[in-house]
């Protein structure tokens, strides 16, 4: 088993590891919720990954096959992903009214004009 | 017949209701449509409760499934407890939404608010009784987007920028759940937590549960808001609107914190979270930080909801505290003092609330007086104040007191006295809450500031008699919280 052999992994921990540092290194609240989107998506490839079967297809019955993939992980992350698009809707209707409140989406700003107070 | 059935419509009832007051379009019926189901949802759980105790655990399979396919609503002492907490505030919170939410919300969106509440409201109960790990992560997002938006919609603008803040911390808190819980997956191949628990010790020693164990606990700290993972709370709750911040403080912190002892005790078990993995001296070092930081944090505050907020970050240390010992006593302190909690900050953000309606005010400098001016009112803070403090005769008093029983009997007495000194700095914040209102001479002398109306008071002194109530008569509460922990440490009580 070559360290390569889980490329998928690899993938995943990347773009966790990218989401992630996006979420805590920018000020623009939109950016903020891409970096939150990146840092789901890794999660649900990593539940997709999992459900992969070696010489597996889709799980439907059928003449001649009897290997199938885990159909499990696919319809979890079906929810997980009604879940994140939930998120990032009300994210960014929240971005909207902060714009219209503040007149800014960047985070020093907001910070600056909520100290002016 | 419905009895059968009473474990899915705990859920269901709220859930469906949701979207049924959207239609109502009209705000008076939509509040009157959600107290009555706020109290069906109450009287469910006081029923739920009854069976628990007299006939043993309930189990419900959804749909007609059965685990370990199905998903399964499990009741045991422990979710019967928080089921009762959860339920019964919203029974007491919703009556007092009627004036409050008349003041602070306009009226386009008072429909949407009691939507969201109900579906708040439904997320919380199904985490407290879903016995399926996925389904919990599920019911976790219900109830923080619901309470995201039910935050947004404070007066102030930074009422924005804090749930928008506390989402972008509550959905990485949940990531990291959904990560440990499909981590857990690919191990076992189940979601159903009694099936985990019988598999996990198997693969137990693997680097993938360790992982799965540490992504659980972190994205559950953030949840319950354990220091140093509560930088979302103070915001939240100090500019959200009244309602939506007694409605959190007494129940959403309360439900995390019942998924962490979910996942810890009833998935991983004792042994493996306390003796495997480092779990016992890491939260107890936070929880006794928290504590000191946030109470001392908060004597400094000048906005009185965020004195309140800052306490509530403490004693969820209190709680943390109590599951740190992982014994019985420990253990059933921490689910006591979720219990009590509840009923004290209840009372207090409800107190606050109704000050807030008749003074427009937050800050301490503008309640100067306020105790001569609305006495019953300033009479529940006292009291909330004390058993905040852990005062005898109160609810805080009987945490506390188990609390530092837990801590002598593993003979950790420096803990115990660090128990009693946090109770001092709650003495300081509380009591400058009553100088204000008590001691300080009012700015101007404002006539129009009355005592607070009656539906506002009823429902404020109910939890403050409860506060009075448990802290006298203890069988309920101490007799359901040592059965729970027995049960989750899996030793015969």
């Amino acid at each position: 088993m070559s360290i390569l052999g889980h490329y998928n992994y690899w993938i995943v921990i990347f773009l966790m590891m990218v989401g992630f540092y996006v979420v805590i290194s920018h000020g623009n609240l939109v950016k903020k919720i891409v970096g939150l989107n990146i840092f789901q998506a890794s999660v649900f490839i990593l539940y997709i990954s999992m459900g992969k079967i070696h010489g597996g297809t889709a799980p439907i019955v059928a003449e001649g096959v009897s290997r199938y993939s885990n159909p499990l992980p696919h319809v979890l992350i079906l929810t997980a992903i009604v879940v994140g698009v939930a998120t990032t809707a009300l994210g960014l209707a929240l971005v909207v009214r902060i714009n219209e409140a503040y007149g800014t989406v960047e985070e020093d700003e907001i910070h600056a004009k909520d100290s002016s107070l | 017949m419905i009895r059968q059935h009473l474990p899915a419509l705990q859920v269901i009832l709220p859930l469906l209701a949701a979207p049924a007051c959207l239609l109502l379009r009209r705000a008076g019926l939509a509040w009157l449509f959600a107290t009555v189901v706020g109290f069906a949802t109450f009287a469910i759980a006081i029923l739920l409760l009854r069976q628990v105790l007299s006939q043993g655990d309930i189990t419900y399979a959804l749909g007609g499934w059965s685990a370990p396919w199905g998903i399964q609503y499990y009741v045991d002492p422990v979710s019967a407890l928080v089921l009762l907490i959860v339920s019964g505030i919203s029974a007491v919170v919703l009556p007092y939404a009627a004036r409050s939410v008349a003041r602070e919300i306009p009226s386009e969106r008072r429909c949407v608010f009691y939507t969201l509440f109900l579906l708040c409201l439904a997320g919380m109960l199904g985490i407290a009784i879903t016995g399926d790990a996925f389904n919990l992560f599920v019911f976790l997002e219900i109830s923080s987007l619901s309470s995201y938006a039910l935050i947004s919609m404070g007066q102030d603008r930074r009422a924005l920028t804090s749930s928008y803040q506390y989402l972008i911390m509550g959905t990485i808190g949940a990531t990291f759940i959904l990560i440990g819980v499909g981590l857990l997956y690919v191990m076992t191949g189940t979601l159903n937590m009694q099936d985990l628990a019988q598999r996990l010790p198997a693969v137990a020693t693997t680097r993938t549960i360790h992982t799965a164990f540490a992504f659980l606990v972190v994205g559950l700290s953030l949840k319950l808001a354990l220091f140093p993972l509560h930088l979302w709370l103070p915001n939240a709750y100090t500019f959200a609107p009244s309602v939506v911040t007694t409605f959190l403080a007494a129940t959403a912190t309360k439900v995390a914190f019942y998924a962490l002892l979910r996942f810890v005790f009833t998935i991983f078990g004792a042994e493996y979270a306390f003796n495997t993995m480092p779990l016992g001296p890491t939260l107890m070092l936070l929880a006794l930080l928290g504590l000191f930081v946030a109470s001392a944090v908060a004597i400094f505050q000048e906005n009185i909801k965020r004195i309140l907020a800052y306490s509530s970050v403490a004693q969820i240390g209190y709680m943390i505290l109590g599951i740190s010992f992982a014994t019985v006593t420990g253990v059933s302190a921490g689910i006591l003092h979720l219990f009590n909690h509840a009923l004290m900050k209840g009372a207090l953000f409800m107190a606050v609330g109704a000050i807030f309606l008749r003074t427009g005010s937050m800050q301490l400098q503008h309640l100067a007086g306020i105790g001569r001016r609305m006495p019953w009112t300033m009479a529940a803070v006292v009291i909330g104040g004390l058993s905040l403090i852990g005062v005898p005769l109160t609810v805080g008093f009987i945490s506390k007191w188990y609390l530092i029983q837990a801590a002598l009997e593993r003979g950790w007495w420096p803990v115990a006295v660090l128990v009693l000194i946090g109770s001092l700095l709650a003495l300081v914040y509380v009591w400058r809450i009553l100088e204000a209102a008590y001691f300080d001479a009012p700015a101007k002398p404002d006539a129009h500031i009355k005592e607070a109306p009656l539906s506002l008071l009823i429902p404020t002194w109910a939890l403050v008699l409860a506060n009075i109530y448990f802290g006298i008569d203890t069988s309920l509460t101490v007799g359901v919280a040592r059965q729970a922990a027995s049960l989750l440490l899996g030793v015969q009580p």
